[in-house]
């Protein structure tokens, strides 16, 4: 495959995180009993006519401002085809005037990958076919639910930038945690609240594009990485063996691992778009997109940044899975408070990805304060790793406390400089062969002097306390 | 009897609504078999909805405007749980969950509907021959159309079944039926009136309007209905305008421009009436001129590109699936297939296609998106005359109303009727039909005032010196009424006294 | 520019539009919509390239409702005038193929 580049371009569908639909004021919910949650209006019913939902206007515009996009005044069209799960037989989208144009989203390792446009549209209902296996082609007949038709979507349409399977994974997944950090989706893509759609060519590097596949039914990120995998493999294979790729669109078969070729007897389908008569024009002000900008707040990629910054230096790779991973799971805001309220920044990032992300709602609502103030018992010496982790899960599981306190109680006094000089001698004394051997330069057996020692206190000495102590009694 | 009249008796308890309504459907009873002009008669609904209305005039409530009047609605408008099948058999027995909001409307305002009116199916059409269930026949001459597509409204206030009726408009549908059948009817300025529960043909066009027997009525039952709703995206942020005021005012300071393109190429009786009503508003205090408005000439065409072009969409969603007929079949391409192809007729399907080309790949440029320049050229043309003049002036239909199968054969010359009244749709501005006389066949002639965008003030005084000046007050006596001399007094502001002599021109 | 509308132009409509038609049908339809075309013909050949289009008659914009829910019909309205349900869903007879 190396002498073969794969060029991938995504289209994902964002469900909206509004109350009630686009068009309608029936409520935006997942998982009702069918065909309850429709009206007039998502039901096409004659006479019915949409109204555009303020909120979805507002998602889109954050989706817009976070992925860099001109935020512009656009208009919906009608585009018309039948289909079941279509009430109307034509969906309202917006064409050739969507609300937001150009913009790029920035990868993990810093990647940048073009964003062409993000605009409006409308969901449609949802079909279950029934007969052998479920899959449409062997289907005796079709079950349409209406509940999702109606929800309010934003297709997000990249460049054809990136450049492998592993890339565009990255992409889907950035994506989504900026969906979620703007407050626009819920990004549950087990629930369909993100669908991705690839579109997939290979072509010998320095030439003009292949011809591209285009992929659906991506459910998962993992679906993403393979069905591309796939593809960009089939393709290579059938221009090695002298074919030419055709274009189409394929189905993703999770199970069997394959892309397979869709029943579509149309090729270029003539949707007939035109503008949409019974909806108006949006026209943002200005007052609406500063207002907009100014509730986006920080960004996964700045996030990131952010703790980076704070641990000062070159993060170690596993730091840099900690910074990754506490922005994900979103614990950053709690280290930054944390290190403001005095807590070192390795320490707090380090905990809070590995121990906070144990209970992530909790670590969410954690007050930074009562965990900074662990940390810095920690750093201090007060506490070992271990004692200081034990109090972490107590200040987790209340939401907050007094570390201090819960030591206390917990019997992790720190202890006294003198009980710890007093075990230090009993461990040195009851060890003389050692101590000697020590003392006269084998530093290393400084460990053996320190487990003797955590184990007389049940772990509770400090290591750093028993090493000075050591050293004060050798010198 | 004047709705006004009806209203004011019920309201003051001198007569019940009860009484009214039996009063109407004894008439329709009577008198529709050989009209046709409703497909579904609700009489329960009617008398109990009368009766809601004396108990609150016993109650000491308001009963509201239109207290105990009998309405007839255009069967394209939803009514919650009545049959409302567009004159289809797609719709045969669709019963809709919910009320159109100028349904909802009439209701407050006291109104009682009484039945659902006979139209073009889906309302594509200029006769009511396209009807699914059979047509209307002009109460004026049964061997006649009534017009359409608004043909039994138009017809049931004609034959006094109903004082008010309801229909919709969308190249002259209301106009047109109420030139032919002689009562007033009028379209108001887009967005005037909420289109929620309308059932669609062009939605950038259709608008819902009145018929009535006076000017004054058709501004009350506007006032009714009109006004913002939030259900319609496209409706006004304005209240509805208010009645018929300013009457006696006068017409001084007006000027009116009798549009050579509404009076050139109509018939001759037609014109002829125009250019009395011309007379008529001159003589009342107006200035009037002749203008000629060339780019209205290009709105047939760009209408019958537009018009099918929206109403193909709109009239995708009858696909057998959610509602309506179905014709089973293996898959559920072949069902759509077969039940639009069993379930529209022929006019529907040619405007579908029409439509369905207009916008197709490779045609949009040509059709569609040059018939939306043509509209820009009109909505300027407009914009130009009425910077030389108020309100503009013509016939509502080229000729009187023609026999019954005269032009089912031939869909251009039906097209044809349409001339004088689409480009008010096009731009979306306010035009009303005010009956003026006979043709030489004896048949009604309506004479046309269009008016800019929400100038439904000025339009309807206007409308109403020509009223008081007309030939006839024959309107809705039936087939046999005789032309008379308008008699009322006062009505006219005219110096000199009345305008009822017909001096010959 | 335009061509004159034909026979195979007509089917193919017919079947975007999910309409049969008899030959007679075909052969009426053709005939009757180029006549329509044609006298469209005098707007087809105008020079409006200078002139913008209007989508709307009035011109409004920025029409928007609150994000507040409103009661959904009853699901027995819903089905109600439904031509076939089963399991509280539309059935339909088994389709073809995916979206296009």
């Amino acid at each position: 495959m190396s002498e073969w580049e794969m060029v991938i371009g995504l289209e994902v569908h964002c469900e909206l995180k509004t109350d009630t639909k686009l068009f309608c004021g029936c409520r935006n919910v997942f998982g009702e009993e069918p065909n309850t949650n429709v009206c007039p209006v998502c039901l096409g019913l004659p006479g019915s006519l949409p109204v555009l939902n303020e909120q979805a206007v507002e998602l889109a515009m954050r989706i817009g401002t976070a992925l860099g996009c001109d935020i512009r005044p656009s208009s919906f069209h009608r585009k018309n085809y039948f289909y079941p799960d279509m009430p109307k037989d034509y969906q309202v989208s917006q064409y050739d005037e969507p609300i937001n144009v150009g913009g790029t989203l920035q990868l993990p390792g810093g990647t940048l990958v073009g964003v062409t446009r993000a605009h409006l549209e409308e969901d449609t209902g949802k079909t279950t076919h029934v007969g052998a296996g479920g899959r449409i082609h062997s289907a005796d007949h079709s079950l349409v639910d209406y509940n999702r038709s109606g929800v309010p979507l934003v297709e997000i349409v990249s460049e054809p930038d990136m450049r492998s399977a592993a890339e565009a994974r990255a992409y889907a997944a950035e994506l989504r945690a900026v969906l979620v950090a703007t407050g626009a989706s819920d990004g549950r893509m087990e629930e369909g609240s993100m669908r991705v759609d690839a579109n997939v060519s290979v072509r010998r590097p320095g030439e003009a594009f292949g011809k591209r596949c285009e992929i659906k039914n991506l459910n998962s990120l993992r679906s993403v990485a393979r069905a591309i995998e796939y593809e960009a493999a089939r393709q290579v294979a059938l221009i090695e063996a002298g074919q030419a790729v055709v274009q189409e669109t394929r189905h993703w078969d999770e199970d069997a691992g394959q892309t397979r070729t869709m029943r579509s007897k149309e090729e270029a389908y003539d949707y007939r778009y035109f503008p949409e008569p019974d909806l108006v024009p949006v026209v943002p002000d200005d007052q609406w997109r500063a207002r907009v900008a100014g509730s986006i707040g920080l960004l996964p990629a700045a996030r990131r940044s952010r703790l980076v910054d704070l641990l000062g230096g070159e993060p170690t790779a596993a730091q840099g899975e900690q910074v990754l991973s506490a922005v994900d799971q979103g614990l950053d805001d709690l280290v930054v408070a944390a290190v403001d309220a005095g807590a070192p920044a390795a320490l707090a990032l380090a905990r809070a990805a590995n121990e906070v992300a144990a209970d992530v709602a909790a670590g969410r609502t954690l007050d930074p304060a009562a965990f900074a103030a662990l940390l810095a018992m920690e750093a201090g010496g007060k506490l070992s790793a271990t004692q200081a982790k034990d109090v972490l899960a107590d200040l987790l599981a209340a939401g907050g406390g007094d570390p201090a306190a819960i030591a206390r109680d917990k019997g992790f006094e720190a202890m006294s400089d003198d009980s710890l000089a007093d075990v230090v001698r009993q461990v040195v004394d009851a060890n003389p062969d050692e101590w000697a051997r020590f003392r006269d330069g084998e530093v290393k057996l400084g460990g053996f002097f320190t487990g003797k020692v955590m184990k007389a206190t049940a772990g509770q000495a400090n290591g750093k306390a028993v090493a000075a102590e050591l050293d004060r009694l050798r010198s | 009897m004047s709705a006004q009249a009806i209203a004011d008796d019920v309201r003051s308890g001198r007569r019940s609504a009860r009484s009214v309504v039996e009063s109407s459907l004894a008439a329709v009873a009577a008198g529709d078999g050989d009209v046709h002009a409703f497909l579904l008669v609700t009489a329960d609904d009617a008398l109990a909805a009368a009766d809601r209305v004396d108990e609150r005039v016993a109650a000491g409530e308001d009963p509201g405007p239109l207290a105990g009047v009998p309405v007839a609605l255009k069967d394209n408008l939803c009514t919650k749980g009545v049959p409302t099948t567009c004159g289809s058999r797609i719709l045969d027995g669709w019963r809709p969950p919910y009320d159109a909001t100028v349904v909802d409307r009439l209701r407050a305002a006291g109104a009682v509907v009484v039945g659902k009116t006979n139209l073009d199916e889906f309302a594509m059409g200029s006769s009511t021959e396209n009807s699914a269930f059979g047509p209307t026949r002009n109460p004026r001459d049964t061997s006649r159309v009534p017009g359409g597509s608004s043909g039994g409204s138009a017809a049931a206030v004609a034959a006094g079944f109903v004082p008010l009726a309801l229909g919709s408009d969308t190249g002259g549908s209301i106009r047109q039926p109420a030139a032919f059948c002689g009562v007033v009817g009028m379209k108001p300025t887009y967005g005037t009136v909420s289109r929620y529960g309308l059932v669609a043909f062009a939605s950038s066009l259709d608008q819902i309007g009145p018929f009535a027997t006076s000017v004054a009525d058709a501004a009350l039952l506007l006032a009714a209905i009109a006004g913002h709703d939030p259900c319609d995206s496209t409706s006004l942020d304005r209240p509805a305008p208010p009645g018929l005021v300013d009457a006696d005012a006068g017409l001084s300071g007006l000027r009116v421009g009798v549009c050579a393109e509404l009076v050139d190429g109509v018939a001759p009786d037609v014109a002829k009436r125009v250019r009395q009503a011309a007379d008529a508003l001159a003589a009342a205090g107006a200035t009037v001129v002749d203008l000629a408005v060339p780019e209205l000439r290009y709105g047939l065409s760009a209408y019958y590109l537009l018009a099918p072009a929206e109403a193909s969409s709109n009239l995708a969603r009858y696909d057998g699936v959610r509602f309506g007929l179905r014709v089973p079949a293996a898959d559920v391409t072949a069902m759509n297939t077969a039940t639009r192809t069993a379930g529209f007729g022929a006019e529907v399907k040619r405007r579908i296609m029409l439509g369905t080309y207009a916008l197709s790949a490779g045609y949009y440029d040509a059709y569609y998106g040059q018939a939306q320049r043509v509209r820009t050229l009109v909505i300027r043309a407009f914009d130009r005359a009425y910077q030389q003049v108020d309100v503009l002036l013509g016939a509502t239909a080229p000729s009187t109303a023609f026999p019954l199968g005269d032009r089912v054969d031939d869909p251009m010359a039906m097209y044809l009727s349409d001339v004088c009244t689409i480009p008010s749709n096009l731009a979306g501005h306010p035009a009303i039909s005010v009956p003026f006389g006979t043709g030489d066949d004896g048949l009604p002639v309506g004479v046309q005032i269009l008016a800019p965008a929400l100038a439904e003030p000025t339009l309807f005084k206007v409308a109403a010196a020509i009223e008081a000046a007309a030939p006839t007050a024959g309107v809705g006596l039936g087939p046999h009424a005789s032309e008379e001399p308008a008699v009322e007094e006062g009505r006219s502001g005219a110096p000199g006294g009345v305008a009822g002599t017909e001096a010959a021109r | 520019m335009t061509n004159p509308l034909g026979r195979d132009e007509v089917a193919h409509v017919a079947q975007l539009a999910r309409l049969e038609l008899t030959e007679e049908e075909l052969d009426r339809f053709t005939g009757q919509l180029a006549q329509v075309l044609d006298h469209a013909a005098d707007v087809a050949g105008l020079d409006l390239a200078d002139v913008p289009p209007t989508a709307h008659p009035l011109p409004v914009s920025n029409v928007l409702r609150p994000d507040r829910p409103v009661p959904s019909l009853d699901r027995a309205d819903v089905l109600a005038g439904a031509p076939e349900v089963e399991d509280h869903r539309f059935r339909v007879p088994r389709i073809l193929g995916e979206a296009p």
